[in-house]
């Protein structure tokens, strides 16, 4: 009897332990930050190849010039940031901030600036002297009422025609289309040879192609407008922008699984052309396994996308200072690090991006990266869609949804209602 | 003092797993419907009580019919195929095949294999290019001479769905089978004897004696499937990610939580998941407790 009773009760203790033992873990993680003020919690969701490479190098020009932080490395595992994003906002609301975090420089941002959680940064752009070195646009493109709230490390591009020359020359065609116009005429003589003349993965790439067909039709000003206060979604322009976006879509091969797969249509000479950001150069170029180890210019071929020369559509990672942050001084120390000379240079090459700054050492970007730098520093500017510049969360997935009802049904005028709609719900 | 000492022990064995699941299970979803009924439409708020307007509003968005409509057909073809596969098995099974043992762990293997694994493989051989580009099933159609039977697979607007039913069915059937064939092996023979005496034929006495009596079995099977099929997640991940074309109410949710940030609507498609499970299971959890009673 008696061992029955003790059975049951060790039983019942150590449930009761397991349970609390959730708790307080919690409790201790939160607790630390705290109590250890030199240290620097940089949370962010670099931890792939290239890129967990690149904040280490940054981290130890960091280390170096301040001896008296130590870098916490609180890097959330998930491409894109997904999981990352989802802790991090249950933190800000337990007002339990890391230090700095990382995030997409631009809407992605609006929530937490207009939840309050951010603290603005024009202190450090002042003192640093970052306007004079920072395209303007770009900082009028992340400004919130006149405020900076994030420090751009990275700049990806999205409006990036990618082509197998050899394909092209079959097809008959010289040169790279320049406009939406000869894009079509072009994918229509590829078609004629039989081979894909535009590669698609799954639905996202149908909402990069999107954004880039929108700002080769609309062209940069009317572009830029339609995320400002007095856009314009029902105008015969962007009728026409989604009619061509149709045409351009009739024209697309089976949708393979992502983009990977339809980045290397082109590269196998099976597809002509394919609209993809630029860390498709990185797929193309790397060597096996990681990338397909292909030439540029003779395996493969870039050129802005078509309509969109003189344009640099833009994506950017950046890191913010929230409020309430433990160690708000090792955070504007890890800030002024990440806006550097030294630190982008250190931090892109790794990366495969471009510096935001100006001033960056050209000989470090070859190939692909030295073309991109050069046009990040002389182009106009236009922020992405689907990477978070220009439309916030909500804005972004009801364009997605609205872009996935449309590759079903093929419905223009209805497209563009439930864009119309996108636009009014965002409360951006 | 005795008295206590009978039931004391057996309590305090049970009580850990009764607050963990009134914690974890019955907690958490109560939470759940909460949110659900607030305006928490970003997850920096805290949001104030609106009553059913997220649950009414879900019908206005089309993404939502589609995604009902989707895991309707799903759990439709899901489940009748995976029952009539599953007994036609298990039937064979019965009729005595040699190495049946053999045959039913073959069966029953599937059912091992993860959602996840199952999806990736299927994804492969599902995979929508057809002539030249013909990959998977749709390049063995092409060897078999069978061009014809070529097609989008889960791409196809109309029966996309359909298509993603057969992993699904391809990995449970075995276990509809495993759970046909106890049914079966329950009939009693002297009762079919007693059928073949009175002059029924081999058809009737299946017709009017064993399937009545697989009744029970057949409803636990139905109730089984049901709830998987109307949770479906992984397996839709696996094949084709979040798009529209293969929307479902589980994948939507994910998009509302971890995409539009959107604490409320995810709460209200989550609500509407466990309602819909809820109506099977509900049910079935009454159907058993007067059978309890009964005997």
């Amino acid at each position: 009897m008696r061992r029955r009773w003790l059975a049951a009760v060790a039983v019942s203790v150590a449930g009761l332990l397991t349970l609390t033992a959730c708790g307080g873990s919690g409790d201790k993680a939160a607790g630390g930050g705290q109590s250890e003020q030199k240290k620097v919690e940089v949370f962010s969701w670099w931890t792939g190849p290239g890129e967990a490479d690149g904040l280490k190098a940054m981290r130890e020009i960091f280390e170096k010039g301040n001896p008296g932080f130590t870098f916490y490395d609180a890097a959330v595992a998930g491409g894109s940031g997904d999981q990352a994003r989802a802790l991090l906002a249950s933190k800000l609301q337990a007002n339990q901030p890391p230090d700095t975090f990382q995030g997409h420089a631009g809407a992605e941002l609006q929530g937490y600036i207009k939840a309050g959680k951010l603290e603005p940064l024009n202190f450090l752009y002042d003192e640093l002297k970052l306007k004079d070195v920072l395209p303007q646009e770009l900082i009028d493109q992340i400004s919130v009422q006149g405020q900076v709230y994030s420090v751009p490390v990275n700049i990806h591009r999205s409006n990036v025609l990618w082509f197998n020359p050899s394909v092209l020359k079959d097809a008959g065609i010289s040169e790279a289309p320049k406009t939406i116009e000869e894009f079509i005429a072009d994918l229509g003589k590829v078609k004629e040879t039989g081979k894909i003349p535009l590669s698609i993965g799954s639905q996202w790439t149908a909402v990069h192609l999107l954004e880039s067909v929108l700002l080769g039709s609309l062209g940069t000003d009317a572009y830029n407008q339609l995320w400002t206060a007095n856009a314009d979604w029902s105008g015969a322009n962007v009728t026409k922008a989604l009619e061509n976006f149709k045409t351009i879509l009739s024209y697309a091969g089976t949708p393979q699984e992502d983009w990977q797969p339809a980045a290397k249509q082109v590269a196998d000479g099976e597809a002509a052309f394919n609209i993809m950001g630029d860390w498709a150069y990185g797929y193309f170029h790397n060597p096996a396994p990681g990338g397909l180890g292909k030439t540029s210019k003779t395996d493969f071929d870039w050129a802005a996308s078509p309509g969109t020369d003189g344009t640099f559509m833009w994506l950017s990672d950046s890191f913010t200072l929230p409020k309430g942050a433990p160690n708000k001084d090792g955070a504007v120390a890890w800030l002024k690090v990440a806006a550097s000379k030294e630190g982008q240079d250190a931090f892109n090459p790794k990366k495969g991006s471009i510096p935001a700054r100006k001033d960056a050492d050209k000989s470090l970007y070859q190939d692909y990266l030295a073309w991109d730098l050069e046009q990040w520093s002389s182009d106009k500017l236009a922020g992405s869609i689907q990477h978070g510049v220009v439309a916030n969360d909500a804005w972004r997935t009801e364009i997605n949804d609205a872009v996935g009802l449309f590759q079903q049904d093929q419905d223009v005028a209805k497209f563009q209602q439930a864009l119309i709609a996108a636009a009014k719900n965002s409360g951006q | 003092m005795t008295r206590v000492r009978r039931w004391l022990p057996g309590l305090l064995l049970v009580t850990p797993s009764i607050v963990a699941v009134a914690v974890f299970v019955y907690g958490l979803l109560g939470w759940n419907f909460t949110v659900a009924m607030t305006d928490r439409h970003d997850e920096i708020s805290q949001g104030s009580f609106v009553g059913l307007e997220n649950f009414t509003g879900l019908w206005d968005q089309e993404r939502w019919g589609i995604s009902v409509r989707h895991a309707i057909v799903f759990t439709v073809v899901f489940v009748g195929g995976a029952l009539v596969l599953g007994w036609f098995l298990a039937f064979l099974m019965e009729k005595g095949v040699r190495g049946e043992s053999g045959f039913r762990a073959i069966y029953l293997f599937p059912m091992a294999v993860s959602f996840i694994a199952t999806g990736v493989v299927w994804r492969w051989l599902m995979n929508s290019g057809t002539g030249e580009r013909a990959v998977g099933l749709n390049s063995l159609f092409h060897y078999l001479g069978l061009d014809v039977l070529q097609w989008q697979w889960f791409r196809d607007p109309d029966w996309g769905m359909a298509a993603m039913a057969i992993p699904a069915i391809w990995q449970m059937s075995g276990y509809v089978m495993a759970l046909f064939l106890a049914g079966f092996r329950g009939v009693p023979d002297d009762l079919r004897e007693a059928a073949r005496v009175d002059g029924c034929g081999e058809w009737q006495v299946y017709r009017y004696i064993v399937l009545p009596m697989l009744r029970p079995v057949t409803l636990s099977a139905l109730i089984i499937l049901g709830h998987i099929s109307l949770k479906v997640f992984d397996l839709i991940v696996a094949v084709s990610g979040k798009q529209i074309i293969t929307d479902v109410p589980a994948i939507f949710m994910w998009t509302a939580v971890f995409d539009s940030h959107d604490p409320a609507k995810g709460a209200t498609i989550a609500s509407y998941i466990v309602l819909s499970v809820a109506v099977f299971v509900i049910p079935y959890l009454v159907w058993n407790a007067r059978k309890g009673k009964r005997s």
